[in-house]
């Protein structure tokens, strides 16, 4: 791989929450972290450990309690239409179609309508939901949601997009079908990507560079490099390999 | 097709239970005031555009305290729903006004009327356009301060509660979604807070109609007010013309179930997704 820019750039991240009883806690101490543009990193680390934090901070939806992110050369504190971010579940507006969602941020961008709606079928089929353009989101599945999630994320034209779990909910068939078209669409459009999960599979699956973080306070513990060449079977010894070694790093950090 | 003429029976049943026993007591009582025929309040009913002991028509005096209703609850409507949006949102306007108006909650409308009447007398819309004579005066005149002020109480609490209630009920992700997506605060509020609590709003609007529409009665029995379904039940009463009372009863019941029917099919129809969404 060649030398690449570092897109975005997290320094001595801290964020402490007050509880309601005054007590203050850590959820993420002293995080540091450098993502190369056009990589795709997953951030895996037992339940509570301050992931998705890092996430929304990066987003802009929070604001750190010290330390800095920067995208590019600017630093983050208010969301930005180059910092995408997909969710794990309920994120599309339920009172409008699924091409009006996906249209959704263009729309608070002023684009005008039949803009919109060309950008919003471009990308409504790459996630293979156009047929379903005019359905409403109760009218369909969790994977399906989570299709469109990722096309109204793109619609935008994020520089980067930031996914929080996004396949967490859905079952395990779903999960390994949207996985593939993920990667598909990330080799079509190249975005950078860093996705937050606890499934260690799905990181080896899908990653160049894998954070491994530990809990209580949130940090990273150690960082590797999947030199697995993709598609990626699950099958080969290497997988495997990862996937122990990742298991037993997640186990030490509990 | 034997289920669906049942069912369309049913609602039926206790309608007709009720006209007979009506017809029955009529018949044992044998006394106007106490109990007219059901014969007489038909008819009064089927003749809306008759004049009725110089106190105008039944269909007119449903037509002006609809006017009145629907005027006071506007403005209960517009003050209240951004007033419970804001609220909804930001915990210190909630904090600022939450403890303020539960103060005046628990105070039934009707309690308000002395002081309304001390306010604003019987001064109407026509006071205020400078009108003294002529049509437009009558028509104006009919419009009082005070009946706003009782019906605006009335429907204000139901529609602040409501939406107060929808906005801070609204799924975090959503308002996350929408600034990652790039929304201004002004489009949260438009785009996202509006239409995301609009199903609790228009129930609240629902309840608050129908609040509204109760409040008429003692708005219509202030003084000066010379129209009417509530001044014509009140001055019938005094006629001892009972029949008049019931039939005016009965348009209030009517137009009053109308009013919920056409809310009831819009939350039906428009906000179908809550039901289902999650």
């Amino acid at each position: 791989m060649t030398q690449q820019n570092v897109i975005i750039e997290i320094e001595k991240l801290s964020k402490e929450y007050s509880t309601e009883r005054g007590e203050s806690f850590l959820a993420i101490d002293n995080i540091n972290l450098k993502i190369q543009e056009n990589s795709f990193t997953c951030i895996v680390g037992p339940s509570g450990c301050g992931k998705s934090t890092i996430l929304r901070i990066a987003a802009g939806l929070e604001k750190a309690t010290s330390g800095t992110v920067h995208y590019r050369s600017d630093p983050v504190t208010k969301p930005c239409g180059e910092i995408g971010l997909v969710f794990q579940e309920y994120s599309l507006f339920p009172w409008l179609s699924v091409i009006d969602n996906v249209a959704a941020g263009l729309d608070f961008a002023g684009v005008e309508k039949e803009k919109r709606d060309e950008e919003a079928t471009r990308h409504l089929r790459m996630v293979n939901m156009l047929d379903f353009k005019d359905a409403y989101p109760h009218e369909l599945s969790g994977g399906m949601r989570q299709r469109v999630a990722i096309a109204r994320a793109l619609a935008n034209d994020p520089d980067v997009l930031l996914m929080d779990e996004p396949f967490g909910a859905l079952d395990a068939h779903t999960r390994i079908l949207l996985q593939q078209e993920l990667l598909k669409v990330w080799e079509l459009t190249r975005k950078t990507i860093v996705l937050v999960t606890h499934s260690v599979d799905e990181a080896i699956f899908l990653a160049d560079k894998i954070l491994i973080m530990a809990s209580r306070p949130g940090r990273i513990r150690n960082s590797l490099e999947v030199n697995i060449e993709r598609p990626r079977s699950r099958a080969i010894p290497e997988f495997g390999k990862m996937t122990d070694y990742i298991l037993k790093e997640l186990e030490y950090s509990m | 097709m034997k289920a669906r003429a049942l069912s369309l029976t049913i609602p039926l049943i206790a309608p007709a239970l009720l006209a007979v026993i009506w017809v029955i007591l009529a018949r044992q009582i044998g006394n106007q005031v106490i109990l007219p025929g059901i014969e007489q309040v038909a008819d009064l009913l089927g003749h809306p555009t008759e004049d009725l002991i110089s106190m105008g028509s039944l269909i007119s005096n449903v037509l002006v305290s609809l006017v009145r209703v629907i005027m006071g609850y506007a403005i209960a409507a517009l003050v209240a729903i951004p007033l419970g949006i804001v609220m909804g949102y930001y915990g210190f306007i909630f904090k600022f006004f939450n403890g303020f108006l539960n103060l005046f909650r628990p105070i039934p409308p009707l309690a308000w009327v002395p002081l309304v009447m001390a306010w604003f007398g019987i001064s109407s819309l026509a006071t205020v356009v400078g009108l003294e004579t002529g049509q437009m005066y009558i028509y104006l005149n009919n419009i009082k301060f005070s009946m706003l002020f009782i019906i605006f109480i009335g429907a204000f609490y139901p529609i602040l509660t409501s939406t107060i209630h929808g906005v801070r009920n609204i799924n975090t992700t959503l308002i996350d979604s929408a600034r990652v997506l790039g929304a201004s605060e002004y489009q949260i509020f438009m785009k996202v807070l509006i239409p995301a609590s609009m199903p609790s709003i228009i129930t609240g609007m629902r309840i608050g109609l129908g609040i509204a529409w109760m409040c008429l009665v003692s708005a219509e029995m202030l003084p000066g007010s010379l129209s009417g379904i509530g001044y014509m039940i009140t001055h019938a009463f005094t006629l001892a013309s009972t029949d008049i009372v019931i039939a005016g009863m009965i348009s209030i019941g009517v137009v009053g179930a109308s009013m919920d029917m056409v809310f009831r099919r819009i939350e039906h129809k428009k906000f179908s997704w809550r039901r289902q969404a999650r």
